[in-house]
């Protein structure tokens, strides 16, 4: 068992193309940093001093983080977590 | 071998142009979703600035969009948004906020409201190149 990490399409080229990745339960910041280590790069594409970035999105399962605990948001084996940079503009 | 064109139905661009018409004065935003640059559907999606010179597209609704698409086995073949009051070109916030390099950036300008001006580009690491739109 493991948690289900979905990968944007942006972020594809450091996880070799993988579109999901098995991340490791525990918050949502420690389940960044275990991801960065297997995969170097990636925990600065999404936070920024254990913070998650303005224009990235993080979802457990269907709930946004902001609304649950932010980056303390505790993940447990078998649960969704997707990675949704923002579309923005001017 | 991603296609040099982009290539939507005619009927695609109606509506993503009414969309653009419907919001004005502020920026309307949406996804144009298909195979590879092929464009199937269009999503029009609400800009939570409600501004005339920026959009951000509501993250709940795009995260449930996004999760149809990929259901539905679709892909981002390109996100527009409009230039109510300004020419057609990426701006330099839509070059800084472009976080999706592999899908195309439409912009419909309202500067002429009879004729809207629409091209496509690619944003990669802050360099554009614009990608022709095949309307058929």
């Amino acid at each position: 068992m493991a948690v289900k990490v979905r990968i944007p399409t942006p972020l594809q080229k450091l996880t070799d193309g993988k579109d999901e990745v098995e991340g490791e339960p525990g918050t949502v910041i420690s389940l960044i940093n275990n991801l960065d280590k297997r995969f170097p790069g990636i925990g600065e594409r999404i936070s920024e001093g254990g913070k998650i970035r303005r224009f990235i999105n993080i979802y457990l399962n269907d709930e946004d983080i902001r609304f649950l605990q932010n980056e303390g948001t505790e993940v447990k084996d078998d649960d969704e977590v997707s990675i949704v940079p923002a579309i923005a503009g001017g | 071998m991603q296609s040099e064109t982009l290539v939507v139905p005619r009927h695609l661009v109606s509506e993503m142009i009414l969309h653009c018409k419907e919001i004005y004065p502020n920026e309307a935003c949406g996804i144009l979703a298909g195979k590879n640059r092929t464009v199937q559907k269009v999503y029009k999606m609400t800009n939570i600035e409600n501004s005339s010179v920026s959009y951000m597209m509501e993250p709940r609704e795009q995260f449930t969009v996004m999760k149809e698409m990929r259901e539905q086995g679709l892909e981002m073949s390109a996100i527009y948004h409009s230039h109510p009051q300004s020419d057609v070109h990426p701006s330099p916030k839509d070059i800084n906020l472009a976080f999706y390099p592999d899908s195309l950036y439409v912009i419909v300008s309202l500067i002429n409201e009879e004729q809207p001006a629409i091209k496509a580009f690619e944003i990669k690491n802050g360099l554009i190149r614009e990608v022709e739109i095949l309307i058929i």
